[in-house]
């Protein structure tokens, strides 16, 4: 069975700490397509045991609207990763992040104890998805195999920081850095078919900077942004809101090549120019990014 | 007997104040009546001296006495050390049985609690009171009713010679030695002395303290030689960093943002938004971003505003100094560059009456586009209450929320949802200090509610798909499926305080809260 | 579940609430701090005994300082700071039984 959730729309995953009343109780406000309640990082190491509590009746009681509930968990060198997936998967989460992916074995490993809580807590089984974050040179060069070893994981997401340690670097803010990663990280998602995050921009005082970054990685083909404050959210919106003059193609490519098709005809044009089939899937694709943006009402 | 907003108005207090219940926002339209002048002393010796060495000194030739009344204004903010001075001697003297009629108190004034508690200040008039007055007064502590006014109705009270004032304080940040002042040249400018000009013009007497004296004449005054008994000078008027502070920095709270987002979004898709638009708006956060987006969509369509109007800010200087403004109305400053942008000529200073009194010829609100209001609670006959904390505790100030909601063709609250736990948009407001049919948008956090009287507005939203619409029950239901049904506060029988609606009636009374065991 | 040691759970940030539970042997004494007493007193109290009733504890003196939290944090927190005084080991825990 495959969750129809896999596929849906994620532009942003904004990152919360679940140990932060004020920050999980209505994010949903700000219109991200998914959060990120964290476990992991934002979390000092004495309240883990507290943010657990936090994100359960967090997950239990309060009505995200809609918005994708994704739950980092500890590393898979920690003694707390088990209970983040009990706790995770007994509140409800739509899906799990595992932090510091490295071989298709720390999927599989999470994904068996999913399973496993599944059963334990009723939930039906594949209802929640995994999605891996890459931190290491190593989870970078083996994306191809993360990606293709579970049905459930539903893409990966470049966690910059401890990868540019990693890479004996540091963040520039022009992507040098990361140039080698989100390409060989996008190609692989795109081989295996699943989707593909950026990592996130920290420096809150820059948003060009930010809006250049997230206009680069929407070109290079990534399907969102990871986010730290509701402030980006807009900006990466708009980014990937298709344009007018795309949309318009689009509903073309769409309305000639089923006419066309219709009539057993195999030659297209739009706009007085030639296309073929191939434009079909990506016609689809800006139909549906443009309705999920609100610019779209047409009836395709 | 129950008034237009469905609010139960005690017989005894209507018998005892002699007023009436709240008949809806129009019922003194067009109703003659009679202005009050004051009993003056006129001057006409040329070697009398109008300075006096101290405050005891100006209340012993200005007649103080037991029962009186004395105005201030607050054009000092948080700052003000006037009225404590001036009460610090009242009480000294042994006076008893004190009326303060103030434009406004605050925080600064918590010295008077024990002055209230001993019978030296036995009412209190203002359109409202925050810190540990308040508290006073919900506890019971003050023996007479206090009554909040809006600042339009502070002017009206006095005009029509309901509040007499016997003796006015006019803080002046300069004096000449005979009571020409200016608002500004001194060491605690406010801007504008706006709220004190009707004391100025109906006190028996009227008190002048600077701390800055400077050679006559003080021109052009914005209060005249011609209204001013005594001038006393002292050591400090104000605290300058809690009169006008450095102009607030823009808010990077996402919620409010989200709020000023909205509230532009109204604001230009209404079908006031064209060249030569009126508006005016506060100092909050949200009420500072959206005029900052306000202004970026007025250059981006070249769409100017005729006037702005109220208590100012540097954004709205702002828009005046590009020309994206014509003329700025001031009322107050809020801060240094609203303070400094005076010297802009067509930044005018305007009296309070001329603002908002509702019973004169027609007020300046009445010609308002758009304003932009806060409120801490607004319920879903879209009443507002601006006074009267959740918990039933008295910590706010109409200002000028009734005046300018009345007059503007299209009056928006921007008010969070909630407020830590407190749902703001609740089934009944605690006390009605802004009556509903004077409110026609609400913007929220989680969403805009329009006001059903208002179907053009709502239609005009609707079309242009901008902003999340809900209704205001919506908007209530969410709340509460948040944080949960509010219980209602508990309050004890006996009114401490009224509150009246721009034209005197009652529009509702704030009671003794009861003590929580 | 037996309150062992005091312990506590929780912020004085906006929308916490800070919970310390002791040991007792009077049954539960609930000791409430709020802004909101007067609106969500009532509802604050009910919460924090259900919980306390759901984890067994019958005996303990329960201080909490709140600061307009939900009824979800108030129970994570209450939860919180009884397994820490409990001592028990934070694993294999009872979500959607005694922790619901």
């Amino acid at each position: 069975m495959i969750n129809p959730n896999k596929t849906r729309l994620r532009r942003t995953m904004m990152f919360l700490n679940a140990q932060k009343p004020s920050l999980i109780k209505d994010p949903y406000i700000y219109q991200p397509d998914s959060i990120m309640l964290d476990l992991e990082d934002a979390v000092a190491e004495k309240e883990k045991d507290s943010a657990r509590y936090s994100l359960y009746h967090a997950l239990q009681e309060i009505n995200y609207r809609g918005v994708e509930r994704v739950v980092r968990i500890n590393g898979l060198d920690t003694d707390l990763w088990r209970e983040d997936i009990r706790c995770a998967v007994a509140g409800g989460c739509d899906s799990i992040r595992i932090p510091k992916t490295e071989y298709a074995k720390d999927v599989k490993i999470v994904e068996e104890a999913v399973i496993a809580a599944e059963k334990e807590f009723g939930r039906p089984e594949g209802s929640v998805l995994i999605m891996a974050a890459l931190e290491s040179a190593r989870g970078v060069m083996n994306a191809l195999e993360i990606c293709d070893c579970s049905e459930r994981l539903f893409g990966i997401a470049l966690s910059g920081g401890d990868y540019s340690k990693d890479l004996q670097t540091t963040i520039s803010g022009t992507g040098v850095e990361f140039m080698g990663a989100r390409q060989h990280m996008i190609i692989a998602a795109r081989a295996a078919k699943v989707q593909c995050f950026d990592t996130v921009w920290t420096n809150l005082d820059d948003m060009d900077g930010f809006r250049r970054e997230t206009e680069m990685i929407h070109s290079m083909g990534f399907d969102g942004k990871s986010i730290i404050n509701p402030r980006q959210i807009p900006i990466v919106h708009e980014i990937y809101t298709p344009k007018p003059k795309d949309v318009d193609f689009a509903e073309k490519v769409i309305r000639e090549i089923d006419e066309k098709k219709a009539l057993g005809i195999g030659v297209f044009t739009v706009n007085g120019k030639m296309i073929d089939i191939a434009f079909y899937d990506g016609a689809k694709r800006t139909i549906a990014l443009a309705k999920a943006s609100g610019v779209y009402k047409g009836d395709l | 007997m129950i008034n237009a907003v469905g609010r139960d108005i005690p017989e005894e207090i209507l018998k005892a104040t002699g007023k009436e219940v709240f008949q809806g926002n129009n019922y003194k339209d067009g109703v003659r009546f009679t202005k009050v002048g004051p009993t003056i002393t006129p001057v006409m010796r040329n070697d009398h001296s109008k300075l006096v060495k101290d405050i005891h000194e100006a209340l012993v030739k200005c007649n103080a006495h037991d029962g009186m009344t004395v105005s201030f204004h607050h054009h000092f903010r948080e700052g003000d050390l006037i009225v404590n001075m001036v009460m610090e001697e009242i009480h000294k003297m042994g006076l008893k049985d004190i009326r303060i009629c103030a434009s406004s108190l605050g925080k600064a004034h918590n010295p008077l609690v024990p002055m209230i508690e001993d019978g030296t200040i036995t009412r209190i008039e203002s359109s409202g009171v925050r810190g540990k007055i308040g508290e006073a007064i919900s506890a019971g502590k003050l023996q007479g009713l206090a009554i909040m006014r809006s600042h339009g109705g502070r002017v009206r009270s006095i005009t029509t010679g309901e509040a007499h004032v016997d003796i006015a304080f006019i803080g002046a940040p300069t004096s000449d030695d005979y009571g020409n002042l200016r608002g500004i040249g001194g060491k605690a400018d406010c801007g504008v002395l706006s709220y004190a000009i009707v004391d100025g013009n109906h006190a028996d007497y009227c008190v002048a303290i600077t701390d800055c004296l400077v050679p006559y004449p003080n021109f052009p005054a914005h209060i005249s030689q011609t209204k001013v008994d005594y001038v006393c000078v002292v050591d400090e008027i104000g605290i300058p960093s809690k009169i006008a502070t450095g102009a607030a920095k823009p808010t990077t709270d996402q919620r409010k943002l989200l709020m000023a987002k909205y509230c532009t979004d109204v604001v230009v898709n209404t079908p006031w938004f064209k060249d030569g638009f009126s508006y005016q708006t506060g100092v909050g956060g949200a009420s500072i971003a959206s005029t900052k987006y306000l202004g970026e969509i007025m250059r981006e369509r070249n769409i100017k505003m005729g006037f702005g109007v109220g208590g100012l800010t540097k954004e709205m200087c702002k828009l005046l100094d590009e020309g994206m403004a014509r003329v700025m109305l001031d009322v107050q400053d809020f801060d240094l560059d609203a303070v400094h942008n005076l010297k802009n000529p067509n930044h005018h200073r305007i009296p309070a009456g001329v603002y908002a009194n509702p019973l004169n010829k027609g007020a300046v609100v009445n010609k308002l586009d758009y304003v932009v209001l806060a409120s801490l609670e607004v319920d879903v006959h879209f009443n507002c209450n601006v006074v009267v904390g959740s918990d039933g505790v008295i910590t706010g100030a109409q200002g000028g929320h009734p005046d300018t909601a009345q007059g503007a063709k299209c009056a928006i609250v921007i008010c969070p949802l909630l407020q830590g736990r407190i749902p703001a948009i609740c089934s009944e407001v605690t006390t009605v200090t802004t009556p509903g049919e004077s409110i026609d948008v609400v913007v929220t956090d989680y969403g805009v509610a329009v006001n059903p009287a208002r179907p053009d507005i709502l239609e005009a939203l609707k079309a242009a798909d901008c902003v999340p619409l809900k209704t205001i029950e919506e908007l209530r239901d969410i709340a509460y499926s948040i944080v949960g049904e509010p219980d209602p506060v508990e309050f004890e029988d006996r009114v401490v305080g009224i509150i009246e609606a721009r034209d005197g009636t009652i529009i509702d009374v704030v009671r003794k809260v009861k003590d929580v065991e | 579940m037996e309150i062992k040691k005091p312990a506590a759970a929780g912020t004085l940030e906006s929308s916490d609430c800070m919970v310390t539970v002791e040991p007792g042997e009077n049954g539960i004494e609930l000791d409430l701090e709020s802004a909101v007493i007067r609106q969500y007193g009532r509802q604050i109290r009910k919460v924090t005994l259900e919980t306390l009733e759901r984890l067994n504890v019958t005996n303990a003196y329960v201080h909490m300082v709140d600061k307009g939290a939900l009824d979800c944090t108030i129970k994570a927190r209450v939860e919180c700071a009884c397994y820490r005084a409990s001592g028990e080991k934070q694993e294999n825990l009872p979500w959607g039984g005694a922790i619901q």
